[in-house]
Order: structure tokens, then C-alpha cells, then sequence
């Protein structure tokens, strides 16, 4: 075995395993962590496959974008785990017999001479996997790319407007109010008559404690 | 040198795990969003071997794509989990039936 083959199953053994974690995890944070271990090995597979820059957009991506907003939704969400966890028990052999099948089917076809060959001595690249890929895809891929941004532009609009909510009777600033108003409507003069009664109330005092006096 | 099957029968093992979760985890929305993008890891490594194996470029330019169009999905998909369980107050799909008949 050499060792590219050992490192090959190494990594493969990790990722099934973690994905077998992330199907029986009670505890969804565990499942999104699962989740990110097995995205990290299959990104150290295709770096085996010669797909430098795809592993590394696989990290970024994935485990850096993806999985941080799934464990943010998981831990802003109040979640009961073991009323959802109830069935799992009585679906298991379904779901175990629909597996093993697929996997039998594929393996059998797999297994023929059509793909049971090596792949093939990796040759010397010219350039390497990065400006290859940028090379094709800003050139035969152009329109696709754009459509792709446009996907993008889709996507933040609508996750905006699904999860944006207004809800009445909340108090808060509104900034354009407070801006634009003016002196007049927070400053109020009032004219009041009382300066001249208590003048005549003292003048009355004054008198009184005269006459006292006297 | 690795067979290009071993990389087929590992993705195709990856799949079926994700379909055997989505079949035993069918209350949890997190859960099946999550088996929807190990399915998609699954389909991408099967791009990114055939393409290194026929040493044509393209197959690595749809795993771009695809990753682009799963970051999309899951975005929205979580979107729309928030607006449930804000409705609902649960995101358990057995009691998502308001459309019933």
C-alpha cells in the first residue's frame, strides 16, 4: 500500500465516519460539527485530486460561511430535541435497507472494468490549478459566472426579505424625524400673568405689617 | 497510484448515508437541510474525480457552481426555517400540515 493510498483511506474512513455522525447525533450541534469535520477531510480528498483551489474554497466557504450561519440558526432556535428525536427507531431499518441498496448497486457498477482503472500519472501542470480554472472560467464560463452572481444577488435578497419583520406597538428612534425638527416644536414660551399679582400680594403684606406696627 | 472506483465508491457511500439520514431523521428540518448538503459534497467529489481522471478542467468548474448554488440554497433554506419555527414555533415537519386538505 503506498502511502498515497493510505492517506486516501484515512481521510475516507474520517469523512464516512463523521457522516455517520451527523445522520445519528442527537443533539443538532453536534450533527452541524460532524458536518464541518466531514467537509474538512473531503476538502484534504480533493487536494489528493489535484483540486487545490476547490479544497481550499470548500474550507472557506463551507466550514468558514455555511456551517458557522447553520449553528447560529441552531442556537437561535428554541428547539425541543426529544420530541424530534422520536421515530428515528422505527424508520432506522427503512432507511438502512434503501442505503445498503444504493451503495450494492453503485459498487456493483463501479466495480466494472469501465471505472476500475488507475487514474492516470499526474503530469507535470503548466500552470498551476488556480490560473487554470480562472483561465476557463472567465473565459468558455463566462455567462454561467454571471448568472452565478446573480443566483448570489437572489439569494441575499430573498433570505433578507423572508426573515425581516416589523412589529407594531415597538418603541424606537426615528432618526430622520429627529433631524429634521426645529426649534418651534420643542420649545414652547408661555405667557403668564402672575409676576404682577404677586407684586400687588407683597405691596398688601407690606401694608399689613405697617398697620401692625402702628 | 488510487483507482478512480475508490473515489466513485466513496461518494457513492457518502450519498447513501445522506439518504438513510433524511429517511431515519425525518422530524428534524436542521437535520435534513444538513443531509441535503452531504449529498451535494457527495456529487462533487464524484465531478472532482472524473475530472482529474479525464484531465478536462470543466468538472471542476461545475463543482463551482454547484457550491455557489448550495451556498444559495442553504441560505434561503434556513430563511425559511426561521420564518417557520416564528410561526410555528416548532420546526418539526410531521406538524407542518396547515396545507392538508
Amino acid at each position: 500500500m503506498t502511502l498515497e493510498l493510505f492517506i486516501f483511506y484515512l481521510f475516507a474512513v474520517i469523512t464516512l465516519s463523521s457522516a455517520v455522525g451527523v445522520v445519528t447525533a442527537r443533539n443538532p450541534v453536534y450533527a452541524a460539527l460532524f458536518l464541518i469535520l466531514a467537509f474538512f477531510t473531503s476538502a484534504a480528498t480533493w487536494v489528493l485530486l489535484e483540486a487545490e483551489f476547490l479544497g481550499v474554497v470548500l474550507v472557506l466557504v463551507y466550514v468558514g460561511a455555511v456551517m458557522v450561519l447553520f449553528l447560529f440558526v441552531i442556537m437561535m432556535l428554541d428547539i425541543k430535541i426529544d420530541t424530534l428525536k422520536e421515530g428515528m427507531v422505527r424508520y432506522l431499518p427503512l432507511g438502512l435497507v434503501v442505503a445498503v441498496t444504493v451503495v450494492a448497486e453503485m459498487i456493483f457498477v463501479m466495480k466494472s472494468s469501465t471505472f476500475d482503472r488507475a487514474i492516470p500519472e499526474p503530469t507535470p501542470l503548466s500552470t498551476n490549478n488556480t490560473k487554470a480554472l480562472g483561465e476557463i472560467l472567465y473565459t468558455e464560463y463566462m455567462y454561467p459566472f454571471e448568472i452565478a452572481a446573480v443566483i448570489l444577488v437572489v439569494a441575499i435578497i430573498a433570505a433578507i426579505s423572508l426573515t425581516l419583520r416589523r412589529r407594531e406597538g415597538v418603541k424606537k428612534q426615528n432618526q430622520s424625524e429627529q433631524v429634521k425638527t426645529k426649534k418651534s416644536d420643542r420649545l414652547r414660551v408661555v405667557k403668564m400673568g402672575s409676576e404682577q399679582r404677586t407684586e400687588k400680594r407683597m405691596e398688601e403684606r407690606v401694608e399689613q405689617q405697617t398697620g401692625d406696627r402702628t | 497510484m488510487i483507482p478512480l472506483s475508490h473515489f466513485l465508491i466513496l461518494g457513492a457511500i457518502l450519498f447513501s448515508i445522506a439518504v438513510a439520514g433524511i429517511f431515519i431523521n425525518r422530524k428534524n428540518m436542521i437535520i435534513l437541510l444538513m443531509c441535503i448538503e452531504l449529498m451535494l459534497l457527495a456529487v462533487n467529489l464524484n465531478f472532482i474525480a472524473f475530472s482529474h481522471y479525464l484531465g478536462d478542467m470543466s468538472g471542476q468548474v461545475f463543482v463551482f457552481f454547484i457550491l455557489t448554488v448550495a451556498a444559495a440554497e442553504a441560505a434561503i433554506g434556513l430563511a425559511i426555517l426561521i420564518t417557520v419555527f416564528r410561526n410555528r414555533r416548532t420546526i418539526n415537519v410531521q406538524e407542518l400540515d396547515q396545507m392538508k386538505g
